[in-house]
């Protein structure tokens, strides 16, 4: 059993004073990712470099494998052609130990949440550190309660995830996801099927988390304000590859066709449905 | 023609590849078992889960089963005069086969496609995955617990069962074939008491136990790779908890024929 988590004062989760966005070393690469399901090409040769400490959002249409680069990124599915870093390890090929080594240092927010719905709030968010500390438990009740605070959930400590809101869920997802200490953060639509002001509410967590903690995130959305609010760049993936990758302002302003098409909502998020 | 064996081909391959998951998957919970302690609450939910719900399920259909063993054969026996074997026949048929085998189609019935269920739709709500990336393994969370809960409620339940069943027999054999029941309780034991093994455990009531034991790591195991195999949503969670049902029952019936073969011949 591992110790992964140190004490607050010394988490690997405090910034990195020289790691900033612009300039820095790619964290997280892949090149030439092909990914098919049955006949269905979703992902066709796919290159993306994500540097340490951005916030990096990947945007467009529905069914164009952003979720499945998600997870590609933690070898819960597999490629079936090219190469995926993290940091110095390869993912793709990775056997299981490796894989959980690099798991390790991911979190990971579902589009469901993924709540474990026997358990309670409070349980959920211990999970990581009673599963991989030796912390006693009232050290383990002291950072739950500091990570339900950062999400502004502690009120709902007792309760079970079937009583929480959909917006409610997303953030306790989000701190069990900062009890595992993560340095890489992933997101996949973190704010679907939430109202407006969750939405904002969500961004605006996605970002202080950013901030406080210098992670390096990767958010899955289609939604332009969450991906605004919170990105520092942007990729924009169509038929399986990057089309347009800029920084958010440039990308928002862009001239890209394609890009703009969907920007200005020329192509149903879902398709055939009312617009 | 080429669609049927084609169809064939992909199921034979589907099944062989289940029954491998499966096999693995016993083998890697099995490995997690040393790891109880750590998991005593989750192991503890399980015992009450796998040993106290299903009990009054299991009480009335031992009670009525002794009954029912004993009207039958009491009246067939009677006819020829040999009424006083019927504790005899319900003593050794409980505790060899039937005690094993009702408890077992019981707890498939109830227990195993409850974990089926229970996994599959964690497994299809991406709980599972949730699991992993949080690098903790499915088999340690969730199957051991359940593995080892089955494994020691299945035999205490057959236990239950055999002695529930036995009284139900006496019941029946006082009140519609006139046997005093102290003549009954009596013949039973004498007729269990006719081998001994370990510790002056009655052979027929071990081999039973035994059975048991078995039986509940099959349908725990059964029960989780088909939950943990689940696609589809809720149907995929529906056809998973199918499955595990009638693999189990099958599993059960297959396996006791080979290990009453080997206790007895």
């Amino acid at each position: 059993m591992s110790d992964r988590v140190p004490p607050i004062a010394a988490t690997p989760l405090a910034p990195d004073p020289g790691a900033t966005a612009a300039g820095a070393e790619a964290l997280i690469r892949l090149v030439g990712v092909h990914k098919a399901f049955g006949g269905k090409h979703v992902l066709n040769g796919l290159d993306l470099e994500v540097r340490r400490g951005e916030t990096f959002v990947i945007l467009g249409p529905s069914g164009t494998g952003k979720s499945v680069l998600l997870k590609l990124l933690v070898g819960l599915l597999k490629p079936d052609r090219g190469e995926i870093w993290v940091g110095r390890q390869r993912v793709d090929g990775a056997r299981d130990r490796e894989l959980w080594e690099i798991r390790g240092r991911i979190g990971y927010l579902f589009q469901s949440s993924a709540l474990i719905n026997w358990l309670t709030v409070a349980e959920n968010v211990a999970l990581p550190l009673s599963e991989h500390t030796r912390l006693r438990p009232h050290e383990i009740d002291q950072r739950v309660d500091e990570y339900l605070g950062k999400v502004h959930m502690l009120q709902s400590k007792y309760q079970m995830p079937g009583e929480l809101s959909g917006g409610q869920k997303r953030r306790v997802a989000l701190a069990r996801v900062l009890a595992g200490t993560p340095t890489i953060i992933l997101y996949d639509e973190p704010t679907a099927g939430l109202d407006p002001v969750m939405t904002q509410n969500i961004a605006a967590l996605i970002r202080s988390v950013q901030l406080e903690f210098g992670v390096t995130s990767i958010l899955v959305t289609h939604d332009l304000p969450c991906a605004s609010e919170a990105g520092d760049r942007v990729a924009f993936v169509d038929g399986g590859k990057v089309v347009h990758c800029d920084t958010t302002e440039q990308f928002m302003h862009t001239d890209h066709p394609a890009v703009r098409n969907f920007l200005r909502g020329g192509r149903p998020v879902v398709p055939g449905a009312p617009r | 023609m080429i669609r049927f064996f084609s169809f064939l081909g992909r199921t034979l391959e589907e099944a062989m590849q289940g029954t491998g998951q499966t096999v693995e998957l016993f083998g890697r919970a099995a490995l997690q078992v040393r790891h109880c302690w750590k998991r005593r609450r989750f192991l503890l939910d399980q015992l009450y889960t796998c040993g106290i719900r299903p009990l009054p399920v299991v009480l009335v259909v031992a009670l009525f089963t002794g009954m029912i063993l004993a009207l039958q054969t009491g009246i067939e026996l009677d006819r020829f005069g040999a009424k006083d074997r019927i504790a005899s026949i319900i003593g050794l048929g409980l505790c060899r086969e039937m005690g094993p085998f009702m408890t077992a189609l019981i707890l498939t019935a109830s227990v195993g496609s409850g974990i089926a269920a229970e996994i599959g739709t964690m497994k299809v709500s991406e709980e599972i995955d949730a699991l992993e990336i949080l690098s903790i393994r499915p088999e340690s969370f969730l199957v051991m617990p359940r593995l080892v809960a089955m494994a020691i409620v299945t035999p205490l339940l057959t236990f239950v069962t055999d002695i529930v069943g036995i009284l139900g027999g006496c019941l029946v054999s006082a009140t519609r074939l006139r046997i005093a029941p102290e003549q009954y309780l009596k013949n039973v034991v004498e007729s269990l008491s006719e081998v001994l093994t370990y510790g002056g455990l009655p052979k027929d009531l071990y081999t039973g136990l035994v059975k048991a034991f078995v039986f509940g790591v099959i349908i725990a195991t059964v029960g989780s790779s088909a939950g943990l195999r689940a696609s589809g949503g809720a149907i995929g969670v529906g056809r998973a908890t199918r499955s595990s049902v009638i693999q189990s029952f099958v599993l059960v019936i297959v396996v006791g024929y080979y290990l009453t073969s080997f206790f007895y011949t």
